[in-house]
């Protein structure tokens, strides 16, 4: 309650400020529009994020430590602000750097590109990388378990860590560096794999309903709109039950249905997208032409069709693969997904969780699980930003 | 009135016959499960008697058509069969006519009734603030604090809800006690200790689902800043929150009312796993415990309650957007 209070209170101070401000800019710049036509709402938008500004810079330089007890909320906050400066500057260089090397055309994107989008690009870059050199870049091997279990994070000997292992070990002595980076080449191959399946499921059964219409459209449409009543997640966790069942003991098993299952329920929505496109560009004349040639359903497909639809089905592809990749870490985290010992970031979220609880006396310790957390949400942010960025760019929005 | 009924009726028509067809599926399903069911509840070392009894129990000995009658009437009267653990603990005592079963219906009714809440209290929270930020999002557009928000719903929509349950749990929870990061609801609790108890998995629903509801209100109201009747308000020299409150916003309630509908299907059903974070005692929660230990019964129960309760608030939103928008009534 006494909490709620404060906030109040300062919410009316802002305000205060926000008419004396507004009313010394007027007097200041002789009534000029923008003060004069100024509503209060914006001014104090304007001294709210200033507020906002002084209270973060304020926060960020208080002690790390008081009395030796660590205050896990400014370490937390610094690693929070360092994290979001360091990716936006990092961003931003890799912006600049693309804007003058490369192609003309390269150039020519990258300079139309906002931030975002180059922050999503450069974190897309960066895990293909990590998850396709996975094994030549982790220090240790992702089932090893080596000597020490529970070594905290941050490689200080003085509050439990090592340095041999920067980001410390799991409960049962696993390096959490090394899972992280194999976890990329798991987490992410495996829901690559399954959006591309899901595509050319979905994808040939719609153009061919498309092209084809008839019994053949109706039934797969209305098998399609039976499919798409079950909420996504609650189906793929029924169908799991059914396949660690069939699998039984064969972990690598329980993978595979699961890439099976999640493609074919990813698939109705593609086949939606795709058979809508797929309808617009078969009323076309030279789909007509092609068809009087003599061409052949493959032909109409693959070579007429598709490049026609590939726009659409690309930012499609951007959001199919995090919902993917959201379910399969859903399930991971849930039990039922990637199975151990492979090292998985959904899994080890739900393993590590257990640190958390530790954040105020220890805040080395409670980071990893938010570390496998956070890698995922990554992936998924930078992928959004670059689908909003395409969209936003083959709409023309202006306003 | 009377097309609109007629539509309505249509719409709830189409509705019963999907969930017709979902309860096919899920029954094939489930039917697909490997070996005997009955040998699989009782384990290797059962005596064939005792599978036979087990199938009796269950019906198991019927063809899968009747089987599926069976369990659709008896689903629609409310009946949902009897939990595998229990069906198992029956099997060893011999008390098969015993008096105290719990039934699958009386599992999931209490939890069924706690998800409820906690979407009802998430729903309460996200609704009024998606909109109004929608609003005002529309209102400053491309200013730093339009850009700003764009950049914060973008990244809480594409994390995963742990992840957001997981800060929060962080900062409201350990850091800052504020709530409580376990639900332990019970019966007979007391409003505002339950309340207390759901606020950090409804904040969490609440950050999973605002930004959707926020975009969609922005893109809505943006749409119908170009048309006429905007640029007539706009040189009548009205103020930009009048003519976005007054003007705009109503002709904007459909797309808002549907992604609405759409987003409170999406709390009921995606509670799962912020169910499981909190260990909050809802729907979602038994359904991954049962799924864990393959109780059929009610992970089939769950399934048919999620679909129908997905598929009816579906149902809602197409209606609602038929009624507040007249040109879907008369189609060309």
């Amino acid at each position: 309650m006494n909490a709620l209070v404060w906030i109040l209170g300062g919410l009316l101070v802002i305000l205060a400020i926000a008419w004396v401000f507004r009313f010394a800019a007027q007097k200041a710049t002789d009534n000029k529009p923008y003060f004069r036509d100024m509503p209060l709402s914006v001014a104090f938008g304007y001294v709210f994020a200033a507020a906002a500004l002084l209270l973060s810079i304020w926060y960020f330089f208080q002690p790390k430590a008081v009395d030796g007890v660590p205050s896990a909320g400014v370490i937390f906050f610094r690693w929070a602000v360092i994290g979001l400066l360091g990716f936006a500057a990092a961003a931003w260089v890799f912006r600049t750097v693309f804007r003058n090397v490369g192609s003309e055309n390269s150039k020519k994107l990258f300079r139309s590109m906002p931030l975002t989008a180059a922050f999503g690009v450069m974190i897309i870059i960066i895990y293909a990388i990590v998850s396709i050199f996975a094994g030549l870049i982790a220090p240790y091997g992702q089932e090893e378990i080596l000597g020490a279990a529970n070594v905290v994070a941050g490689g200080d000997p003085a509050i439990g860590g090592n340095p041999e292992y920067p980001l410390g070990t799991d409960q049962i002595g696993r390096d959490i560096l090394s899972r992280l980076i194999y976890g990329a080449q798991n987490t992410v191959g495996i829901a690559f794999v399954t959006t591309c399946l899901a595509f050319f499921l979905g994808g040939t059964l719609g153009f061919l309903a498309a092209v084809l219409g008839g019994w053949l459209d109706q039934l797969l449409s209305r098998m399609v709109d039976a499919l798409m009543a079950i909420p996504s997640l609650i189906f793929s966790l029924l169908l799991m039950t059914i396949a660690t069942a069939w699998a039984g003991s064969e972990a690598w098993l329980v993978t595979i249905y699961m890439i099976f299952i999640i493609a074919v329920i990813d698939s109705t929505r593609v086949f939606r997208l795709s058979r809508a496109v797929g309808q617009s560009i078969v009323v076309m004349d030279y789909i007509e032409a092609a068809k009087l040639r003599g061409e052949g359903m493959g032909y109409l497909i693959f070579r007429e069709i598709l490049p026609n639809a590939l726009a659409p089905l690309l930012a499609e592809f951007g959001l199919r693969f995090c919902f993917v990749f959201l379910t399969i870490a859903s399930l991971s985290f849930l039990g039922v997904g990637i199975q151990p010992p492979k090292a998985d970031w959904g899994t080890m979220v739900r393993d590590l969780s257990p640190f958390i609880n530790y954040a105020s006396f220890a805040p080395n310790a409670a980071v990893t699980p938010l570390l496998a957390a956070g890698a995922i949400a990554l992936l998924t942010v930078a992928v959004n930003f670059v689908v909003d960025w395409m969209l936003h760019k083959s709409s023309g929005l202006k306003e | 009135m009377a097309g609109l009924l007629g539509i309505i009726l249509q719409r709830l028509l189409l509705g019963i016959a999907t969930l017709f067809a979902v309860s096919i599926i899920i029954f094939v399903a489930v039917n697909a499960l490997p070996g005997d069911f009955a040998q699989s509840i009782l384990g290797q070392g059962a005596t064939p008697e005792a599978v036979e009894a087990i199938r009796n129990q269950l019906g198991l000995n019927e063809s899968p058509p009747t089987r599926y009658f069976k369990w659709l009437l008896g689903a629609v009267q409310g009946d949902l069969g009897i939990p595998m653990s229990q069906a198992l603990f029956q099997s060893f005592t011999g008390s098969s006519t015993g008096g105290d079963v719990v039934t699958v219906f009386d599992q999931i009714i209490p939890r069924l009734k706690n998800t409820m809440f906690l979407a009802g209290v998430s729903a309460a929270i996200s609704v009024p603030l998606a909109v109004t930020l929608g609003i005002l999002t529309a209102l400053y557009r491309n200013t730093a604090f339009d850009k700003a928000m764009n950049v914060s719903t973008l990244s809480a929509i594409s994390s995963p809800e742990f992840f957001l349950a997981y800060i929060l749990i962080l900062f409201l929870a350990v850091l800052n006690p504020v709530f409580p990061s376990l639900s332990n609801i019970f019966p007979g609790m007391e409003f505002s200790d339950r309340l207390n108890k759901t606020m950090l998995p409804a904040l969490t629903l609440t950050l999973a689902v605002t930004a959707q509801m926020m975009r969609m209100t922005r893109a809505a109201i943006i749409n119908l800043l170009a048309s006429p009747y905007i640029e007539m308000a706009r040189l009548k020299g009205l103020s930009p929150m009048r003519v976005i409150v007054k003007h705009a916003l109503p002709n904007a309630l459909a797309p808002i009312i549907t992604v609405v509908a759409l987003n409170l299907a999406y709390l009921v059903t995606g509670v799962v796993v912020v169910e499981v974070v909190f260990v909050y005692p809802g729907i979602g929660q038994l359904f991954v415990d049962s799924v864990k230990i393959r109780d059929i019964p009610v992970v089939q129960a769950c399934c048919l309650i999620f679909a129908a309760v997905y598929i009816l608030l579906n149902l809602t939103a197409d209606v609602l957007s038929i009624i507040s928008n007249p040109r879907l009534r008369h189609p060309k």
